[in-house]
């Protein structure tokens, strides 16, 4: 758990005002109790947004618990499964498979402790311990996966259970369904000052970026995102090779670790191949916890790319606009409500257009400067942990009678 | 009693599930749709963009302009704003014959096609007290010039169109409390929908200097 965390420490980086509401709505929610479940304590973006929230709500003096199902490998691999088909994927999910995803419900129901005011349950893995909701506190499911397009017969499944809940939260408009309950829009958030996202000294982004011997006499395009067709590194490559004719420039693909995973592998591999003989490519295969080191290229980088063909919500676009960068990305998911285009930054439908704009922004940096400074006040206002914060407190406020 | 207290507030937004692909879908779904999204649409806007504005005040000429790049439409969507003559039921109505007389111009429907669909969506607001109570023409002033933009927003738009007020809380407060009539006047004069929150407290600080001007030149 992120250690030290309260809410003045945000004083300096919040939107004026924000903390001061954040005190009053938190008035009369003092004592008040409120539980989060999720399916893991550590790895992926829901368990890094608790870790940083979770010490802000007790500074509140707000009673809060966060609590971890207990799953067999046969039940991880069905949500898995479940996750995939929520996403589009055609997946075959037996009356076995559901019947092991009840199974470890209701034994973690058994065992779990789920009183409290105002619970949250994250995404499908533990949606079906809405059973044990007493009369009067208010639980709500909250989906961080883009389920636009689910398939139905999953979908169908699950929502008997999200039915039954006193209302559901979704990080994007397209991402709603048709339910029964109150449906909210809550974007998820970045936080300002994790490795990832604090402000670093000149001195320290060299200290990070030197071993990557990227040349310091050229502009700098950056795409941070795991090797993934669906994030289109090969796209990017080709926009670069279009800017390279006119503008002299380097390109720097930064993506997670694709070791485990054999899809990642290929297109490494065919990132790999496309930046061939030309040394001004640059391909960081980086750990999953190299924060800093993404933190300190990011605010290396002229432009930033997201150029992805597929997006749930896209945080890196935030982090990229919070060091004060425009970002050019494309026309999907949560990039659409990211970039305001030509304000700070623009998203694209196409290589030719995402050349367009890297030449644009490389030749103007006036623009591109004033646009990052944009973005960063943007982001200042609907990105940050302490407008994620606020929103839950309102959430509270509204629920808890 | 006669004190003023600032507000400020928090939106939190619903999704109705409604959306539209093209402009005849559009209309149908503002025929249809609650006056709490219909006010959404059109004001909570300003919640969401303190200092970058779209080029239109609505989400409805927004999304023409810029979704489905028809910029006829999204310029004559442009003006529908309420007025205290033009609550939200008005606002549908003339929002619906400018879709339908605009769809009767042309042959074919404009839709989406790289762009997103227009998301119906509504809002419940919850309010928030500040500190910040004040008795005289110099406080407000003062008060205002510091209170979180939100306020601006409840006090204005909430207060007049969903309060149902019919004027702002700063206006009936300065009139009804403090006598001052000209004051209130100019404030419900500006033409809220023309400036950011930012703007608009820019504006009424000018509009509260001058009548502090009137009083100390009368001294």
């Amino acid at each position: 758990m992120a250690p030290n965390i309260t809410l003045e420490s945000y004083h300096n980086v919040a939107p004026a005002g924000t903390i001061d509401l954040a005190y009053k709505l938190s008035e009369q929610l003092k004592g008040r109790t409120m539980l989060h479940v999720n399916s893991t304590r550590w790895g992926g973006g829901v368990a890094e947004m608790l870790h940083r929230l979770v010490p802000i709500f007790k500074d509140l003096g707000i009673d809060i618990r966060w609590d971890v199902i207990e799953g067999t490998p046969e039940f991880y691999q069905v949500t898995k499964s479940f996750h995939n088909a929520l996403q589009g994927e055609s997946q075959v999910i037996s009356p076995e498979m559901y019947e092991t995803y009840l199974k470890v419900n209701r034994k973690n129901g058994r065992k779990m402790d789920l009183n409290a005011d105002f619970v949250v349950i994250h995404d499908p893995q533990p949606a079906p311990l809405i059973y044990k909701r007493k009369k009067d506190s208010a639980w709500l499911w909250r989906c961080h996966i883009d389920a636009s397009h689910p398939q139905r017969k999953v979908w169908n499944f699950l929502k008997q259970y999200v039915s039954r809940y006193n209302g559901a939260i979704f990080s994007l408009p397209g991402f709603a369904q048709k339910l029964s309950i109150p449906q909210i829009l809550m974007y998820p958030s970045i936080d300002p000052l994790s490795d990832k996202n604090r402000d670093l000294s000149e001195d320290e982004i060299e200290a990070l970026t030197g071993p990557y011997h990227i040349p310091r006499d050229k502009p700098m395009i950056l795409q941070v995102s795991r090797f993934d067709r669906f994030k289109d590194p090969l796209g990017v490559i080709a926009a670069y090779k279009m800017v390279k004719k006119y503008t002299d420039c380097c390109l720097v693909l930064a993506g997670g670790s694709a070791a485990d995973d054999p899809e990642g592998r290929a297109v490494l591999n065919e990132v790999k191949s496309a930046a061939e003989q030309d040394a001004d490519i640059f391909i960081l295969d980086l750990p999953p916890d190299a924060n800093l080191q993404i933190n300190a290229l990011q605010r290396r980088a002229s432009v930033v790319i997201q150029k992805s063909l597929k997006e749930g919500f896209g945080l890196t676009v935030a982090e990229a606009m919070w060091k004060g960068k425009p970002v050019i990305g494309g026309f999907v998911g949560g990039i659409t409500v990211q970039i305001v285009y030509g304000q700070t930054g623009y998203t694209i439908h196409s290589i030719e257009g995402c050349a367009y704009r890297i030449r644009y922004l490389l030749n103007n940096p006036g623009v591109a400067q004033r646009m990052g400074e944009q973005a960063r006040e943007f982001t200042r206002r609907n990105y940050l942990i302490t407008r994620h914060l606020c929103d839950y407190l309102a959430l509270m406020r509204m629920y808890i009678r | 009693m006669n004190e003023f207290c600032f507000k400020d507030c928090t939106e939190i937004r619903e999704l109705t599930g409604k959306k539209a692909d093209d402009e005849a879908t559009l209309m149908e779904l503002i025929e249809e749709a609650p006056l709490d999204s219909i006010y959404y649409h059109t004001h909570s806007y300003f919640l969401r963009h303190f200092y970058i504005a779209g080029p239109y005040p609505n989400d409805f000429a927004n999304w023409a302009a810029v979704q489905v790049r028809d910029k006829a439409l999204g310029e004559k969507l442009s003006g529908v704003t309420p007025s205290p003559s033009h609550d939200l039921e008005s606002v549908r109505n003339e929002l619906v014959d400018i879709i339908d007389a605009h769809l009767s111009e042309i042959r074919t429907v404009p839709a989406v096609i790289f762009g997103q669909p227009f998301y119906f969506m509504k809002s419940k607001i919850i309010e928030v007290p500040t500190q910040l109570s004040v008795h005289d023409l110099q406080e407000f002033r003062d008060a205002l010039a510091v209170v979180h933009a939100s306020a601006i927003y409840n006090h204005i738009f909430e207060a007049r169109m969903r309060v149902r007020r019919g004027k702002s809380d700063f206006a009936l407060w300065l009139e009804d409390v403090l006598g001052l009539k000209d004051l209130a006047a100019g404030i419900e004069g500006i033409d809220a929908y023309m400036f950011s929150l930012e703007g608009l407290r820019q504006k009424i600080l000018s509009l509260c200097d001058r009548e502090l001007q009137k009083g100390s030149d009368g001294a």
